[in-house]
């Protein structure tokens, strides 16, 4: 293990001393020892959440936390809380500073050790759900951050660079990977959750805590790696095997990664986004509602923000297409290069690679779909309408006609994770020789959604309006 | 309703015989039993082992007439890991299978994990633009385009008959009753051929021929949900049982 006199002789603040360790900190490690000790979930969340933070804000805004050395003697020299603390000091490093290479292979180091005591299960601590999930997530941006830290070679110095090849173990997308799908298996945790469907099993009952005296360590970070892993595979661009990957949870209903916000938009997200890719789009907007109805007016806010550019998405000239890059470029993930370079070749940036790949082939299927706004709009108008006219209002020949409507049909009929044929089309038609008959399906608007979210406010705004009457 | 998946590459497990798993778990256990190619994916998702025995698989596929999308996504991830390992001539297999695959996006699925650098060599620029010309139902093109390069898609048996389940698929989506010659264009067969298989269609698929309105023949198609959207069933305003658990303490 480094310590972290390796790494003050650069990009820290002057002043910062890792042995120094304020009273206040002091204080701090060993409460939070002895609530881990205690299992005190409360306590621990309680510090983690709230003192943590407020610390940093005071004490170490621009600076790291004291070295593990330097506290690990206020909490017996225990392995695990220094671990823990490290992961801790790290993710506090990340958010705050910019971390040099040697840091970043320290952290992923960190890491392995973490996962490595809980995979053999030499753990007996209750961790909050947050902490748990921050961990994962943390781990997984890591890499992330990792990956497009290496791709950018033309600025690297020949010191990194030897670090690089020293070190070809750290952040390897194998060895994340499969610390992951460790974490999922050893956990047993999608035996869990069939058999909590079975009534054998308290999982999502309890929200994933033991209360037997157990841990919820391994349990709960094998749950979150399976979205964990939904999110590498996105980040990678595969997103058929990170849909896989979530399968075991069931995202229609709340669990246990609607319990911290952050796992529950992470989950989402990259749900949904993998669910456009695969051109499944109904099922990634019925996802993506879910989400953004909890607040009533965000869907008023994205319609003000972009009402006009989805009205010119609509059309399908090249501004249109720019907007698709556009949007796209803004709300996609930051796509990875996993692979080193090769070294021996002349040393190029390829952090953009990634992304420009999935950028070019979202497009082409943009392109592919242009004329169907079109025809749809023409559908609308009628009931029925030859092929000839079609033909004459879309400005093409009719073989070309004929194309396109079978273009609709094969866009908007999509195949589902069973292999089933769904239908996404809400103006659809059939044609018989010559002639195409509509039909529209009348979206049924959902007024009892409407209602019994208008019912929760009207409690809401009952019940405050009652503590103002009592005070 | 017509095959949605062409019936040529049916699943068919292949044995293998233990490969080293690189994972102590698996060594002591299981030391002794074979496994299928799928369960390799299965259990070693992530494992560099199993490129060798993934890229046989794909030879297997072809001279077999099966198809993994699992197993295949899972070689394609390992020449992501590990580019200098990639087979050039096995990712184009996997490509073709890929497009025999249609409707489903798996060809797409396959390019979102080829570098775009790999994406530029001929035969690859070929395939894309054979998909783009499927994805867009514009058949004549590609019956064209395909007769052009014979090299790259008919090394792998099924090709054929898998694009015209695939064509076939659309047209059951778009008609009720199609004009013999949209028909003809699409599957690529004509004329005393395109007879005798319209015969079969009719004997085994419930096709019925009718003269047209206007012109020639036309091919009455089974319907189904698709080519009859009423047959599809009103969704009502109903609200799910765990929306209604959110009000249940105010109904108290």
């Amino acid at each position: 293990m480094a310590t972290s006199a390796d790494y003050d002789d650069r990009s820290q603040e002057i002043g910062y001393d890792p042995n120094f360790v304020p009273d206040s900190v002091k204080t701090f490690v060993v409460h939070l020892y002895r609530h881990i000790r205690e299992k005190n979930v409360y306590e621990i969340h309680q510090m983690y959440e709230g003192s943590f933070q407020k610390l940093s804000d005071r004490m170490f805004k621009e600076s790291p936390w004291p070295s593990v050395d330097a506290v690990s003697p206020y909490v017996d020299n225990d392995h695990v809380f220094c671990l823990l603390y490290r992961e801790m000091w790290f993710r506090h490093l990340y958010a705050r500073m910019s971390p040099t290479l040697q840091q970043r292979i320290d952290s992923y180091d960190n890491y392995c050790s973490l996962f490595q005591v809980v995979l053999h299960g030499v753990v007996n601590m209750q961790l909050p759900n947050q902490w748990l999930w921050d961990m994962v997530d943390e781990f997984v941006y890591q890499f992330q951050s990792f990956c497009q830290y290496r791709a950018k070679m033309k600025n690297k110095t020949e010191e990194e660079i030897a670090l690089l090849r020293q070190f070809p173990q750290a952040w390897n997308v194998y060895g994340v990977l499969n610390y992951l799908q460790a974490l999922v298996e050893k956990s047993s945790i999608i035996q869990i959750l069939e058999q909590e469907k079975e009534g054998l099993e308290q999982f999502t009952a309890n929200d994933g805590y033991d209360y037997n005296g157990g841990s919820n360590v391994l349990k709960v970070l094998g749950y979150y790696s399976m979205v964990g892993l939904l999110r590498v595979h996105c980040l990678l661009g595969d997103y058929h095997t990170g849909l896989k990957c979530l399968v075991p949870i069931d995202i229609s209903q709340s669990g246990v990664f609607t319990i911290v916000i952050g796992s529950h938009i992470t989950t989402i997200y990259h749900y949904g986004f993998a669910n456009l890719m695969l051109r499944r789009y109904a099922e990634a907007i019925r996802e993506f509602n879910k989400v953004k109805l909890i607040e009533e007016n965000v869907n008023n806010q994205l319609r003000e923000k972009y009402g006009e550019k989805m009205a010119r998405m609509q059309r399908y000239d090249d501004e249109a297409f720019a907007l698709y890059d556009e949007l796209f470029s803004y709300a996609c993930p930051k796509f990875i290069t996993p692979s080193p370079p090769n070294f021996e070749e002349p040393l190029v940036n390829y952090n953009q690679d990634a992304y420009r790949l999935q950028l070019k082939l979202f497009l082409y299927e943009v392109k592919q779909q242009q004329l169907l706004s079109g025809i749809r709009s023409f559908l609308k108008l009628y009931s029925t309408i030859s092929i000839a006219k079609l033909a004459t209002y879309m400005e093409v020949d009719e073989p070309t006609l004929r194309t396109i409507l079978m273009t609709y049909k094969h866009k908007t009929h999509v195949v589902d994770i069973d292999g089933k044929i769904i239908s996404n089309a809400d103006v659809d038609f059939y044609v018989n020789e010559d002639t195409v008959h509509v039909v529209e399906t009348k979206s049924a608007k959902n007024y009892g959604d409407y209602f019994m979210r208008q019912i929760l406010k009207l409690e809401e705004m009952i019940g405050n309006l009652d503590r103002i009457r009592l005070e | 309703m017509p095959t949605l998946k062409p019936s040529s590459q049916r699943r068919r497990p292949f044995f293998v015989s233990r490969i080293s798993m690189g994972r102590e778990r698996e060594t002591q256990q299981q030391q002794q039993t074979s496994y299928t190619v799928e369960e390799l994916v299965a259990v070693n998702p992530y494992n560099p082992d199993i490129l060798p025995d993934l890229e046989n698989y794909v030879h297997e596929q072809v001279s077999s007439q099966t198809y993994s999308l699992d197993a295949n996504l899972c070689l394609l991830r390992l020449y992501q890991f590990e580019p200098e390992r990639m087979s050039i001539q096995i990712v184009a297999r996997i490509l073709v299978k890929a497009l025999m695959a249609m409707p489903a996006p798996d060809f797409s699925l396959c390019l979102f994990l080829i570098p775009e650098r790999v994406q530029m060599e001929e035969q690859f620029k070929t395939l894309i633009v054979l998909s783009h010309y499927l994805e867009t139902a514009r058949f004549r093109e590609f019956w064209d385009e395909a007769a052009k390069n014979r090299s790259i898609v008919e090394v792998v048996p099924g090709f054929e008959q898998a694009i015209q389940a695939y064509a076939i698929h659309v047209l059951s989506l778009t008609y009720q009753k199609v004009p013999r010659p949209v028909l003809a264009e699409a599957i690529n067969i004509e004329g005393l051929s395109l007879d005798k298989f319209l015969e079969h269609q009719v004997a085994k698929c419930g096709w019925v021929l009718e003269k047209g309105h206007v012109r020639g023949q036309v091919i009455v198609l089974p319907r189904n949900e698709f080519n009859q959207p009423e047959l599809k069933k009103n969704t009502a305003d109903s609200i799910p049982l765990e929306h209604i658990t959110r009000i249940f303490s105010i109904l108290n």
